[in-house]
């Protein structure tokens, strides 16, 4: 099973978010993510000061099998993007959820994130894909 | 196995082959001093058994249609009939100018226009343009069009495109090209667009939709006729992607269904080369509102006579894709192929496309590989997936393609689309016989069998070709697209 955080919210479309004390949210894609999507080979990330709605396409992972786009899980402006994942986007693959961070974004509302998913739900969602 | 080396490695310099130069084209003839070479062209400089060898073993090395069964699933490798080649090469075609004026070009316009014809009837579309010179153009014109038809009537707002989650990679990529927000849809649990979600995204801002029917998920979009009529009430337009037209040649119409548009990879559907380049024709058909917008030129026929429609014609033309008649020999073999299957023959090849995907489907899932859609039938495509070999025995799809280049089978396409967890989309197309399907079925039960006795084995494959195991993750980060003078040999594999 993925390894998947108690201290993180999940989005359904496999991305990870955390509230920090500076109020924003960082983001990420998930362990599960990583390991379906397999090697990374390219990160975009987001513009900066660009300005999302929650679910909007903002940048895009790209691995051997495919390119994949990354959903803004709350609404906000995009603050800080990581930019090692430029020239290492292995980062994502081997630590997703610390070095593999992707984005941070000040939310519009900080309880946007309690609209997300707790580990345990995004487990259970994982779980019942896995049976299809 | 041995690497040869590059052609440039075996030059030496001064070795030379003869050739005759044209004796009636003087060399330089006419072209200004300022023009010509100074020394030299840098070529290779080897003899002529050389070259022969080469190119020779270079050839030997080529996966291909006519040397191996290649199910690359939504990409249609079907056989070129040799005649189509001998016919497109006779000497009017291949030595006509493309300056050479109508009245000399009669010919070949006659054929370009039975094509234009066969075509709009066999896809049930008001007109069409051959000119793009690649499916990806010929999306581009697609697209284009739909972009010119509601600016020409001042409808600016629309400004999103809506697109499938199963569509083909180009679709979202060519809205974008055309200016376009890319808005995804996505599919229930039985291979059809999601009609709920289609209802909430039409709106005001809505363009058009671009789908593939059959889906890139291999089956038929069974409420087409109800989602064509949701988005002209909209006020959109709708885009047919024909990369999955050989499943119902001459069996259904996509302007029967409602479609604005559409292309058509003549290198698919209508057996022109395919792969390596192509060249490709990504010919375009259009209903009659998208008319006055078609690339030129458009071949038109006034009395017994030919003539090009250009912008004088079609003054609303999203223009010209091509500095002439796009890729014309391309485009002639595959009138001649139209020409050679006719109406009935174009039938025969849905038929049996389908039934050649549906025994392949049939076959597999006997042997114990998963289908993914088990209660829909196949089109000329379908899905397995590897996920319970991936997890019980650590063999995942691309190991699975990986060696069935060892059996000697072109992989299908893996990892696409990007719905099904460890897929292969197959698509054996109607050019294949059986002997061919239970071979490749065999191929796919040793395999699993190499599996379960050694999960490592497929890691490593293929074993038997020139070049083993690729490092994708290095290949897609150091590209190395290029070879100057002095670069260094490539290293032997390991």
């Amino acid at each position: 099973m993925s390894n998947l955080p108690g201290d993180l919210k999940y989005a359904a479309t496999h991305e990870w978010a955390r509230l920090d004390d500076d109020g924003l949210v960082t983001v990420g894609i998930t362990d599960h993510a990583q390991e379906a999507l397999g090697d990374l080979v390219f990160v975009e990330t987001p513009e900066l000061d660009s300005q999302v709605q929650a679910g909007e396409g903002c940048a895009v992972v790209e691995s051997v099998k495919a390119a994949s786009d990354i959903y803004a899980p709350v609404a906000g402006v995009i603050v800080d993007s990581n930019s090692r994942l430029q020239d290492e986007p292995e980062l994502v693959n081997s630590d997703p959820y610390g070095d593999g961070w992707i984005m941070r974004i000040r939310p519009e509302e900080e309880d946007d994130i309690e609209r997300l998913m707790t580990a345990d739900d995004y487990e259970q969602m994982l779980a019942e894909e896995d049976e299809d | 196995m041995r690497n040869d080396p590059l052609i440039f490695e075996q030059g030496r310099p001064g070795r030379r082959a003869a050739a005759q130069a044209p004796g009636d084209f003087p060399v330089g003839a006419g072209i200004p001093d300022r023009f010509l070479r100074a020394g030299p062209a840098r070529l290779p400089e080897v003899s002529e058994l050389q070259v022969v060898r080469h190119y020779t073993r270079l050839s030997q090395k080529n996966f291909s249609i006519d040397t191996q069964f290649y199910p690359l699933g939504s990409c249609t490798m079907k056989y070129n009939p040799r005649g189509c080649n001998r016919l497109a090469m006779l000497p009017g075609f291949l030595d006509r100018h493309p300056w050479a004026p109508d009245s000399v070009s009669q010919g070949v316009m006659s054929c370009l226009h039975d094509l234009q014809e066969m075509l709009a009837e066999v896809t049930g579309m008001a007109g069409v343009s051959l000119t793009p010179m690649a499916g990806a153009q010929g999306e581009f014109a697609g697209v284009a069009m739909i972009r010119a038809y509601h600016l020409a009537r001042g409808d600016e707002a629309r400004n999103e495109i809506l697109v499938p989650d199963a569509a083909h990679g180009t679709n979202p990529a060519t809205a974008v090209m055309c200016g376009y927000k890319v808005r995804e849809i996505p599919t229930d649990r039985d291979g059809d667009v999601d009609l709920e979600a289609l209802k909430q995204a039409l709106g005001p801002q809505t363009a058009g939709i671009m789908l593939t029917n059959p889906s890139t998920l291999g089956v038929f979009e069974r409420r087409i006729t109800e989602m064509a009529e949701l988005v002209h009430k909209a006020g959109g337009l709708l885009y047919y992607d024909g990369a999955n037209l050989n499943a119902i040649l001459g069996k259904a119409r996509p302007g029967d269904m409602g479609f604005d548009v559409i292309h058509m990879n003549l290198h698919k559907t209508f057996s022109t080369p395919h792969g390596g380049g192509g060249p490709g024709s990504g010919a375009i058909g259009v209903s009659k509102r998208l008319l006055p917008h078609m690339p030129v030129p458009v071949v038109a026929r006034e009395g017994e006579a030919y003539r090009w429609l250009t912008e004088r014609d079609l003054p609303q033309t999203i223009g010209r894709l091509s500095a002439f008649m796009g890729n014309t020999g391309v485009v002639l073999r595959a009138y001649v192929y139209a020409r050679m299957l006719g109406r009935e023959g174009m039938g025969r090849v849905a038929d049996f496309a389908t039934l050649n995907a549906n025994y392949l489907m049939c076959r597999l899932r006997a042997e114990g590989f998963q289908v993914w859609f088990p209660q829909r039938r196949a089109s000329h495509e379908f899905i397995i997936s590897l996920k319970q070999e991936a997890k019980e025995l650590g063999a995942t799809a691309m190991d699975f393609a990986k060696r069935l280049l060892d059996y000697g089978y072109h992989a299908p396409t893996a990892y696409f689309p990007l719905l099904v967890p460890e897929c292969l989309l197959i698509e054996p197309t109607e050019t294949e016989t059986r002997e061919e399907l239970d071979g490749f079925v065999e191929a796919m039960v040793c395999i699993r069998d190499e599996a379960r006795r050694d999960p490592d084995y497929l890691k490593q494959a293929p074993y038997t070709l020139p070049v083993r195991r690729l490092d994708e993750v290095r290949a897609a980060k150091e590209l190395d697209l290029k070879w100057l003078p002095g670069t260094p040999a490539l290293k032997e594999q390991e």
